[in-house]
């Protein structure tokens, strides 16, 4: 019988549930004894220039080892930055811009955002830290601040002057004049708000460092250690001479991805003190300090005929990248290979430029780009079918890229591998009972309720593992005692790892789960690796896992034959008790680890990159029913309907818990969630009560549908499902909100779409 | 979000807690659950050089029927009010209320008397109080006084407790007709303050209405009540809600919108009310 497919419990929750998991902050290394604890002092104004830094009030201050200011920095310069590559997909580490858009270590004579890092305070005690960082004096001259995507354009107040613009990144495709759009019949135009949002982790930045017998080892939350480690020898250190050791990380959503100027300037600070050094953030500084996400402005066209057929689409993307380009530079590239979605449109063009703006930067978040694309293109065929009275049903249906096309190549050029769209939007249908809601809907209104029904549709695909050519890697290893370890390149921060590698490894060679041990996140133990982001884990380190194994699996059976004195090809490994047998002769059996003791060092190992030339593209349709409260504007999320298609699924308690957390968060930003700045470009969401996190008390229970439609990209044909769920459950969840009040007149409502804001639109609408 | 330092006391009495009080003089305060001077001081909002934890004066923590009022110990935890059977029976309107704040955890740790004390015009009890005409115990250094709810809120998280006194208990007159009661708590999230509150006590001419959120302080809706007692309908009357309101514009809410929130929940809550009745 298989293990695949079966609803394997999680090996990672006893430990994590009972005993509880050791991050960073819970770490007891006997290295670590003593050591100092950092507070950052951060910037409290949005764009200012720092005329003066008094430290000595600080230095003074009782328990304080040191007070660290860009003045003390003594790095070498950092490496020229990389080029934007044109249209390939893009590999989604942090690719800082280089001058004049460099991002320092510490803030230098000029600060650009809320929360920048200014100095750094070292004492003895945790609490002393932030007193000390009170008594450190900033002197600012005030400039103008440019907290919106808007003041960024107007181009009146510059971030970087010698740029001589705050656009610091432009796509490559110019808009063309409208001729795409002659001859439609029916044309939908305006703009679309993609809020800036938080990611949010549960577990905020922590790192840990030590400096010993010339050797910097530095444990810190991130979604991969490897990179990490390549990010750190910014403080003049060969890769060789830096450990980084991801213990249990709570959650990264992207924002984890390689490691923030804070985390290397505590690594630098061990080095430079000789003191161990610790820090973790505040929940305060973690919504200051932590990359977001999103915060785009789109500018789209649509136009197609009076039957439904789309024609011609345009999406002009306005990046907000925050103070300092990391990934928000490239994100909007992957918003617009993603723009035209589930459908087959004859012509479509796709642009972008990218703003700098005095607000904390933006990185990947849960989709990265991806979502972005999604809500507009399902918020646009939701516009054209108002406006042509055909049902969002049929007009998805018209258009969707039929199975029987794939692979198929979209016209922003993203390779489509394979894909049912109508089959997964039938589902959610049937499941959901949609004539159904739809009699509701109408019995509502014509009662003349004011708690009316509205019904959300979205269709989506996705690429995921976009940068699968930098693969991943695995070593699978099995013991003389029958054990077997997996060492694999892809870190775990929440997901499941641990039992999904370990049941391939089962289900490949027989040895069972509580044999097969995990490891993830030592450089020292794994130097080569790459990391879990763009939903791309199971598919591209689970494949190597998956490699690894059948690879030590043939190394076995030839080990096997010289045991029993047989021919290779007479020779068999029975996966059920994981035995290995001669043919025909069930007495004769060896164990796993007679086999391996056969083997050098009393160990078979396979040692294995596995890279995909492909991505994949992983799709399925959500369907969400609200109810508004149209005297008040308030909406209830009713029920969640989704058939999201990731291929075989591996273990469906794993699957379904991503895509219950990725609906929450789709959900979150449809509804409720957006990081807000006043004028002068202060934060007004820097705290939970000010920012509105969802809770499990705002979600119905997930109507979860099974698709399965399998890639040809790699040997476990799987997608990755890590980010389905704020691609499909924002636009689903957004649409139904507007198809509660379109009655009304209303026709689009931007995110979040809190009670104010639909209550503004219905009473805008009904005064027309 | 650490906290300045501070010094810190446990009292196991009343007594010991005004004796700390009077020896520590300006800058100590009471720290009862902790669910609001907590959080202020890890914002460094508040910074007390010392706190007098009212943890272990269990004497304050009780609910007692005391035949035509409900007593209720300063101390007592928000979840304890909840399921008070005497509050069921008699008050139903005030364990409703005291339901709504933030979620279990916090409802396990804060205390009405904090809640009362710390006068945040957005908070669930102190309006609902009002509507219910409760009594306030004060202990001082020159003994006992009583204040009632209509002279208690003063400002801005500001009361009628001097500096060194207790609120010892609140004395919740029993209404004529408990049934008629309605809380409507309007927020985003299950765990949010209100955008704005109404809490309903009575029907017909007799309905006391208060607000919460509508101004600096919790507020009774005057008009609404004047109305009701002239014989209005309760549309009508509703449209008065946002009279005399002073509310605030903010992330959450503007003024408009909410004193639209104020006139669309107190026709709802009178409603409520009524059809309870
Ligand atoms: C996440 C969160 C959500 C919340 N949501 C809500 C909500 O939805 N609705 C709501 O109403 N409240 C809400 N609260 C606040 C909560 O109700 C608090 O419990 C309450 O406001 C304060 O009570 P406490 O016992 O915790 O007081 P503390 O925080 O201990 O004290 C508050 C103030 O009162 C003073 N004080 C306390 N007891 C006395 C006394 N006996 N005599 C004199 N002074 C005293 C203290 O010195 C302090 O100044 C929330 C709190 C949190 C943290």
């Amino acid at each position: 019988m298989s293990i695949l497919g079966t609803r394997v419990i999680r090996t990672e929750d006893p430990r994590l549930l009972t005993s509880g998991g050791v991050y960073v902050d819970d770490l007891r290394e006997p290295d670590l004894a003593g050591a100092v604890r950092a507070t950052f002092v951060r910037s409290t104004a949005a764009h200012a220039l720092i005329t003066g830094i008094d430290t000595s009030a600080a230095l003074g201050a009782p328990g304080v080892v040191a007070v660290l200011t860009a003045a003390d920095l003594d790095l070498p310069a950092p490496p020229p930055a990389e080029p934007a590559p044109d249209d390939a997909p893009p590999p989604e580490g942090p690719m800082p811009l280089g001058p004049p858009w460099s991002e320092p270590l510490f803030a230098v004579d000029r600060v650009r955002y809320v929360g920048e890092p200014v100095a750094l305070v070292l004492t003895d005690a945790a609490y002393a830290g932030e007193d000390a960082a009170e008594l450190v004096s900033v002197d600012y001259e005030m400039l103008p601040a440019v907290p919106s995507i808007e003041a960024a354009l107007a181009e009146e107040t510059l971030l970087y002057p010698d740029a001589g613009t705050n656009v610091c990144v432009r796509g490559r495709r110019p808009i063309g004049d409208d001729s795409i759009f002659d001859g439609c019949e029916v044309i939908v135009e305006g703009d679309i708000v993609n809020q800036r949002v938080a990611a949010l982790p549960m577990e905020g930045r922590a790192t840990a460092a030590v400096w010993k017998d010339g050797k910097l080892t530095v444990w810190t939350s991130t979604q991969n250690a490897q990179l990490s480690r390549l990010i750190l020898t910014a403080v003049g250190l060969p890769p060789e001479a830096i450990r980084v050791v991801a213990p249990d990380v709570g959650g990264g959503f992207g924002a984890k991805i390689g490691i923030d100027r804070e985390q290397i300037l505590i690594a630098w600070a061990a080095k430079r003190t000789g003191r161990p050094v610790r820090w973790v953030e505040t929940r305060n500084e973690n919504m200051l300090g932590m990359t977001q996400g999103r915060a785009q402005v789109h500018h789209i066209k649509l136009g197609g005929d009076r039957e439904g057929h789309v024609k011609a689409y345009r999406l002009d993307v306005v990046q907000d990248s925050g103070a300092y380009s990391r990934m928000g530079g490239f994100l909007p590239m992957l918003t617009n290979l993603m723009a035209p979605g589930v459908y087959d449109i004859p012509a479509v063009e796709a642009d972008y430029k990218v703003v700098v703006t005095n607000a904390t930067p933006i990185a990947a978040y849960r989709g990265a780009g991806r979502p972005e694309a999604a809500a507009t293109i399902e918020r646009v065929i939701d516009w054209y079918a108002a406006e042509t009275g055909v049902d969002p049903v049929v007009v998805r249906k018209l258009n969707f890229i039929r199975p029987e096309q794939f692979p198929f190549v979209t016209k922003t050029g993203a390779p489509y591998d394979t894909g049912d769209y109508e089959a997964a939007l039938d589902k959610v249908l049937a499941a959901a009972g949609y004539d159904e809601l739809r009699a509701e809907q109408r019995r509502r209104i014509e009662a003349g309720e004011t708690r009316l029904l509205g019904i959300g549709l979205a269709s989506y695909v996705e690429i995921t593992a976009a940068d699968g050519a930098a693969g991943e890697t695995a070593k699978v290893e099995v013991h003389d005692d029958g054990t077997a370890t997996v060492y694999t390149g892809s870190s775990a921060h929440g997901q499941g790892h641990h039992t999904a590698y370990a049941m391939i490894v089962t289900q490949e060679l027989g040895i069972p789960m509580d044999k097969v041990e995990v490891i993830h996140g030592d450089t020292d133990l794994i130097p080569d690796g790459v990391g879990t982001y763009a939903s791309r884990s199971l598919q591209l380190g689970g494949s190597a896992v998956h490699n690894a194994a059948i690879e030590v699996k043939d190394e076995a059976a030839r080990k096997a034959a010289e045991l029993f004195e047989a021919a290779e090809a007479d020779v068999e490994l029975d996966t059920d008790s994981g035995t290995w047998r001669i043919k025909g002769d069930p007495d004769k059996t060896l164990s796993w680890s007679q086999v391996a003791a056969a083997a050098d060092n009393g160990l078979i190992v396979a040692n294995v990159r596995f890279t995909a030339d492909r991505p994949t593209f992983p799709f399925g349709s959500q369907l969400s029913l609200v109810e508004v409260d149209v005297e008040t504007g308030k909406v209830t999320l009713l029920r969640h309907v989704t058939a999201d298609d990731a291929g075989p699924i591996l273990n469906p308690l794993l699957f379904e818990g991503q895509r219950h957390g990725g609906i929450a968060q789709g959900a979150a930003q449809a509804l409720l969630e957006e990081i807000l700045y006043d004028a002068d470009g202060n934060p007004l969401t820097a705290t939970l009560m000010d920012y509105g996190a969802i809770t499990a008390a705002e979600l119905p229970s997930f109507e979860l549908l099974t698709s399965e439609t399998p890639t040809t990209v790699n040997p476990l044909g799987v997608k990755g499902i890590g980010e389905a769920g704020t691609i499909g459950a924002t636009p689903a969840v957004h649409n139904a909100v507007i198809d509660a009040v379109k009655h009304l007149g209303v026709r689009h409502i931007d995110m979040p779409t809190t009670p104010e804001r639909v209550w503004t639109a219905i009473q805008k609408a009904s005064s027309k | 979000m650490i906290p300045p330092s501070f010094t810190y006391a446990r009292a196991t009495s009343v007594d010991e807690a005004l004796a700390l009080a009077a020896e520590h003089g300006e800058d100590a305060k009471f720290l009862a659950g902790g669910q609001s001077l907590l959080p202020l001081m890890k914002l460094r909002f508040a910074a007390p050089s010392m706190l007098i934890d009212l943890g272990r004066v269990t004497e304050l923590s009780y609910v007692r029927d005391e035949g035509t009022y409900v007593a209720i110990g300063a101390l007592t935890r928000h979840h304890d009010v909840v399921h008070a059977e005497v509050l069921a029976a008699d008050i139903p309107l005030l364990a409703a209320a005291a339901e709504t704040v933030g979620d279990p955890q916090i409802r396990h740790r804060g205390t009405i008397g904090g809640s009362a004390a710390h006068a945040d015009a957005a908070a669930d009890l102190p309006a609902t109080l009002l509507a219910l005409d409760a009594t306030f115990v004060v202990k001082g250094p020159d003994g006992t006084r009583s204040v009632p709810a209509a002279e208690f809120f003063k400002g801005i998280f500001e009361t009628a407790l001097e500096p060194g006194e207790l609120l010892t208990e609140i004395q919740v007159p029993k209404p004529a007709s408990p049934a008629a009661w309605s809380y409507q708590k309007f927020n985003k999230r299950a765990i949010d303050f209100a955008i704005v509150g109404v809490a309903v006590q009575g029907a017909g001419r007799h309905a006391r209405v208060a607000l919460v959120n509508m101004a600096s302080t919790p507020l009774r809706a005057t008009a609404v009540e004047t109305a009701l007692a002239d014989g209005a309908s309760v549309a009508d009357a509703a449209q008065l809600a946002a009279e005399g309101t002073h509310a605030g514009s903010d992330i959450h809410a503007s003024k408009a919108y909410r004193e639209h929130l104020a006139r669309v929940l107190t026709r709802r809550a009178l409603e409520e009310a009524a059809a309870r009745a």
